[in-house]
């Protein structure tokens, strides 16, 4: 092991990136870099001879050319034991709660994806009791899914909702230029619910430097990762991975690097995939599901971001008006589990969509100022029930009794053969009235 | 192997910089030396006594002054057999070899031999002692799976080359020598049963190359009556985000009439590949009546997978094809996506600091993909027997539109453009290829006339429902919304099918034009309808009985007694054919 050697002439500083000349660096090795406001740590992200650029976590403000620069050996790494539970940290995996630093059992972060042959098929549900996700698009163990949102939704709600109801051994939730006001929210929500003790929190506000935005998501994945091997089944919630994906923005800029679609580094789809990838179950052992708030500016689906994600993740889930949009969302992995819930259970679901579908069309109808026929006012009043029975997200259900609820709608509103539904199905369960 | 070294100068990100003394080539394969690890890499550019070398693996922890160990070969891939059933990488290394070494991940600097070392063959000379032979020629096969698979003089040997030995039938492995062969010169070669080949060049080993003019089926309705597909030609299939194009290629795997699939995943999730791994060795192949995992190869470089090996996973994957091709086999090969492909191109043409092109793509993207299409082909071999590489690509432009690089490079190549669309799978019509925009060169299934005649009504029908769209349906004279429904039933009875169910979703030649001259005699007809009503009632009626006939497998009774019931709803429709669909129908007979 060399020495850590220490330098203390920085060459040049433009936004958060550093150059020193130094021998013998490793690429992505940490540094330490002491300046007038504190320490800080610096990552190496390119090497040019003797000349070694490294990204500055609290951010180039305020540092002197001649600040003193410490290599620090090793690339960055997160400590690992089950003493991370109920505590929350920064981007440089420092305590933001009161409680000590954890150095023991480091483990890289960042590290090489799953064998595929090691990997199982998804087939097991996970439960969150909101009827859009459990009824109508089931989330999986091991499935990856982004929130799409635009700003204002309250995306952050239902994160905390489904992190205190999800049906998870372990949460991690990670926080990527979160306003103060919303970390807040979650840490009351989650020890008001009692989730705190299974949860770990990686957080970055807004006001944080944005070095440590990235450093998120990697640090959230292989505590999960590391709780997956020890048979867990982790449950991932990350918000906002548009932030993630402006700080990459931020840097590659800086770095000037050739921007390929709206600014964004041409690499922007191999980094959100290398994160979702994390999204696993693993044979024989645990998994880790990926659930990340991606909001979309100016609620445009093919901005980059939330273009690219559709592209890696299995499916999404579309928040618009307070409500999860039963047309813009998806999840691809739903087939696989919602045969075997309850045999109503497809039948049902995709009745309601249908019958829902025509309401709206009814609905435009209406607007426009065409006649309603018996059949329309039936539909009418389904809409409204549906609406609020089951899709408004205050609405809080075992999926049984969810699809208890659906047919008492069917039944307020329909005859049995005005379904679709096969007969067998409405022989059984349509309420007797 | 060469004693060529050198030494790291520079890193940024995949991309490093290494000093060099001795001669080095471009595409030349090299180790950098991490601690015990020796990580994969080639060389893409070469200034003066620096070359640029992209890594194959992540980059962490390489130093200044690193050694680089050159190897003087390209980056090649093992052929001979064993190659059918395997899941590999995108550099070929076996992924549950890989498993059993390094457990759960895929760590860096790990590598295994493509083609199994100690299994034995059953070797069958077919050359003798005295004949001339020429690479790409055979001398012997072997029996994989249901193939027979032959061994060849490798094809990188120039010239003529006598054989002086060959081995007895027997079992062999394949490092062992089964032949000797003599050069012009006099000089000998032992051959074995396996060669290396470099996977950016094409084989070439062809006496010559034919048109494509056999159409390749794939059972999906869609695509061969209206969009074929022929053996050894090409087609792109671009749609947005959950429109498709993976659930479409992986119907096209499963049912496809060739002899063997290759499946690139590149780029693409890891999950879809379990879903092939769980189900293939399930499925039976038809055709074969064994496991459909024995005429497959998967070559799989999942999205969170090196950057640089993705790229190489796509020559690699048609260097396979073109080996079983030289057998005289029909081989598909499916590449899903060809974006992340070309966006691996691009993640290094920025590192390398090229003048970017549109959308940052470098200017040579056109060129790759122009030449990777163009190692599909339908080809005559040495032997007189012919063989096709088909290569069907899914492209995934960015925000579905498709105006950008990748998309419009692959459309001036491709013979064939399955275009899926955003409506057509939010509305849930699979497959969600949009009839009114796809196009292909090859020729139908189906009589060239009858599939004018159906896509004269799909183009008619739409453009009366956009009218609609404006004077409602009161404003649509009868004529013009009975023309409509038809496109509608046929849209619902015939463009769309349900992948997931046996008999509907492998729907073949014969019965397609079976089914084409029916619904041609039935939306070829006038009917004794009074008004808007009558008509949408009589043509869901149609639409339901037609569903209900797909479902029934070809030519069994249950199939002629629906298909009694759409006869029996003709006649009570008083149907009338109009006499283009009469001369279509005759014409046909």
């Amino acid at each position: 092991m060399r020495m850590n050697k220490v330098y203390n002439r920085i060459e040049s500083i433009t936004g958060n990136v550093i150059t020193v000349r130094a021998d013998g660096v490793q690429y992505k090795e940490l540094a330490q870099i002491n300046t007038r406001f504190g320490k800080s740590l610096a990552q190496v992200n390119k090497i040019d001879g003797d000349v070694v650029s490294l990204q500055v976590f609290a951010g180039g403000q305020g540092v002197s050319t001649g600040d003193e620069v410490r290599f620090l050996g090793h690339e960055m790494r997160v400590s690992f034991s089950e003493d991370l539970l109920g505590r929350i940290f920064n981007g440089s995996g420092e305590p933001r709660d009161k409680g000590p630093a954890l150095t023991e059992n480091m483990k890289p972060i960042g590290g090489p994806s799953v064998n595929p042959t090691k990997r199982i098929l998804a087939n097991r549900m996970m439960r969150t009791n909101i009827p859009m996700i459990d009824m109508f698009n089931t989330l999986v163990v091991s499935q990856k899914l982004p929130i799409f949102s635009i700003s204002g939704e309250p995306y952050n709600q239902l994160l905390a909702r489904i992190a205190m109801q999800a049906e998870a051994d372990v949460i991690v939730l990670g926080g990527m230029g979160l306003k103060y006001d919303d970390f807040l929210y979650f840490k009351d929500e989650l020890s008001k619910g009692g989730a705190l003790s299974k949860t770990v929190m990686f957080i970055h506000t807004a006001s944080d430097p944005t070095v440590e935005c990235m450093m998120i998501p990697d640090m959230v994945l292989a505590v999960a990762e590391q709780f997956a091997l020890q048979n867990k089944d982790v449950l991932v919630l990350l918000t906002d991975m548009t932030n993630f994906a402006d700080a990459m923005k931020e840097i590659a800029i800086t770095q000037e690097q050739v921007p390929s679609n709206r600014g964004y580094p041409g690499d922007l789809y191999s980094q959100l995939a290398a994160r979702y990838e994390k999204a696993v179950d693993f044979a024989d052992s645990g998994s880790v599901t990926v659930l990340a708030v991606t909001t979309m500016p100016g609620d445009d689906v093919t901005h980059p971001v939330p273009d690219n994600t559709g592209y890696i993740t299995e499916g999404q889930y579309y928040l618009k008006g307070g409500r999860i949009e039963p047309f813009g969302s998806l999840s691809r992995l739903k087939q696989n589990v919602n045969g075997k819930t309850r045999k109503d259970h497809r039948a049902l679901m995709d009745a309601m969509i249908r019958l829902y579908s025509s309401y709206k069309e009814t609905l435009e109808k209406k607007n426009m100022g065409f006649s309603m026929s018996r059949w329309d006012e039936k539909l009418l009043k389904y809409g409204e029930l549906f609406e609020n029975k089951l899709m408004d997200l205050s609405v809080n259900l075992p999926l049984e009794d969810a699809l208890n609820t659906g047919w008492e709608i069917l039944a307020d509103c329909f005859q049995s053969d005005e379904t679709g539904i096969k007969s067998d199905l409405t022989d059984e369960f349509w309420p007797v009235r | 192997m060469t004693e060529n070294t050198g030494r790291v100068v520079s890193i940024n990100g995949n991309l490093v910089s290494v000093e060099f003394n001795g001669n080095v080539s471009m595409n030349e394969i090299c180790f950098v030396l991490v601690g015990d690890t020796a990580l994969k890499s080639e060389v893409i550019r070469i200034r003066g006594n620096i070359a640029q070398i992209q890594v194959y693996e992540m980059t962490d922890g390489i130093k200044c002054g690193d050694k680089v160990e050159f190897t003087g070969d390209m980056l090649s891939a093992d052929l001979g057999p064993g190659l059918l059933g395997q899941i590999y990488d995108g550099l070929q290394n076996p992924l549950p070899v890989l498993a059993q070494q390094a457990g759960w991940f895929l760590e860096r600097g790990i590598y295994a031999d493509g083609l199994n070392a100690e299994k034995k063959w059953e070797f069958t000379p077919t050359a003798h002692v005295g004949d001339l032979v020429r690479a790409g020629e055979y001398i012997g096969t072997v029996p994989e799976g249901p193939f027979t698979h032959k061994i060849f003089v490798p094809f990188y040997l120039l010239g003529n080359y006598t054989v002086k030995s060959i081995a007895e039938k027997g079992e062999y492995t394949v490092k062992e020598t089964v032949a000797v062969v003599t050069d012009e010169r006099g000089r000998d070669i032992s051959l074995s049963m396996s060669f290396k080949w470099p996977v950016k060049r094409a084989v070439k080993c062809y006496s010559e190359r034919l048109a494509p003019v056999e159409t390749m089926e794939t059972k999906v309705r869609l695509i061969d009556s209206f969009f074929p597909v022929a053996k050894g030609g090409t087609y792109c299939i671009p749609g947005p985000f959950g429109a498709g194009k993976t659930v479409l290629q992986h119907t096209t795997s499963k049912y496809a009439d060739v002899d063997i699939v290759i499946i690139a995943a590149c780029g693409e999730r890891a999950g879809e590949v379990v879903e092939t791994l769980t189900e293939f060795p399930e499925l039976i192949d038809p055709k074969t009546g064994r496991s459909l995992m024995e005429r497959t190869i998967i070559i799989c470089n999942t999205s969170s997978m090196p950057v640089a090996s993705r790229e190489a996973s796509v020559y690699t994957s048609v260097t396979l094809a073109e080996y079983y091709r030289q057998m005289g086999l029909n081989v598909l090969l499916l590449a899903d996506s060809t974006s992340r492909w070309a966006q691996a191109l691009r993640e290094m043409s920025g590192r390398l600091e090229e003048i970017p092109g549109e959308e940052a793509f470098p200017a040579y993207l056109e060129s790759y993909i122009a030449a990777f299409y163009e190692r599909a082909g339908y080809v005559r071999l040495p032997d007189g027997s012919t063989g096709s590489v088909t290569i069907g690509g899914t492209v995934s432009p960015a925000g579905g539109n498709f105006e950008e690089p990748v998309t419009q490079a692959t459309l001036k190549v491709v013979g064939a453009f399955h275009g899926l669309s955003r409506e057509r799978s939010d509305a849930r019509k699979y497959p969600a290829i949009d009839p009114l925009i796809s196009w292909s060169k090859y020729k139908s299934v189906i009589d060239g006339k009858k599939s004018e005649f159906c896509k004269n009504i799909l183009h008619h029908g739409d453009e009366i429902g956009s009218m609609m769209k404006v004077v409602g349906e009161e404003g649509t004279t009868l004529s013009d919304y009975i023309i409509y429904l038809k496109s509608e039933m046929l849209d619902s009875v015939y463009l769309q099918q349900n992948s997931f169910d046996l008999i509907e979703a492998n729907c073949g030649t014969a019965r397609q034009r079976y089914v084409t001259d029916k619904l041609i005699h039935v939306l070829g007809s006038d009917y004794a309808i009074e008004s808007k009503d009558d008509a949408r009632g009589f043509f869901n009626r149609m639409r339901q009985r037609f569903i209900d006939w797909n479902y029934t497998e070809f030519e069994s009774d249950a199939f002629k007694k629906a298909e009694s019931e759409i006869d029996a709803l003709y006649v009570e429709g008083k149907g009338k054919l109009d006499p283009l669909a009469a001369s279509l129908l005759k014409d046909g007979e």
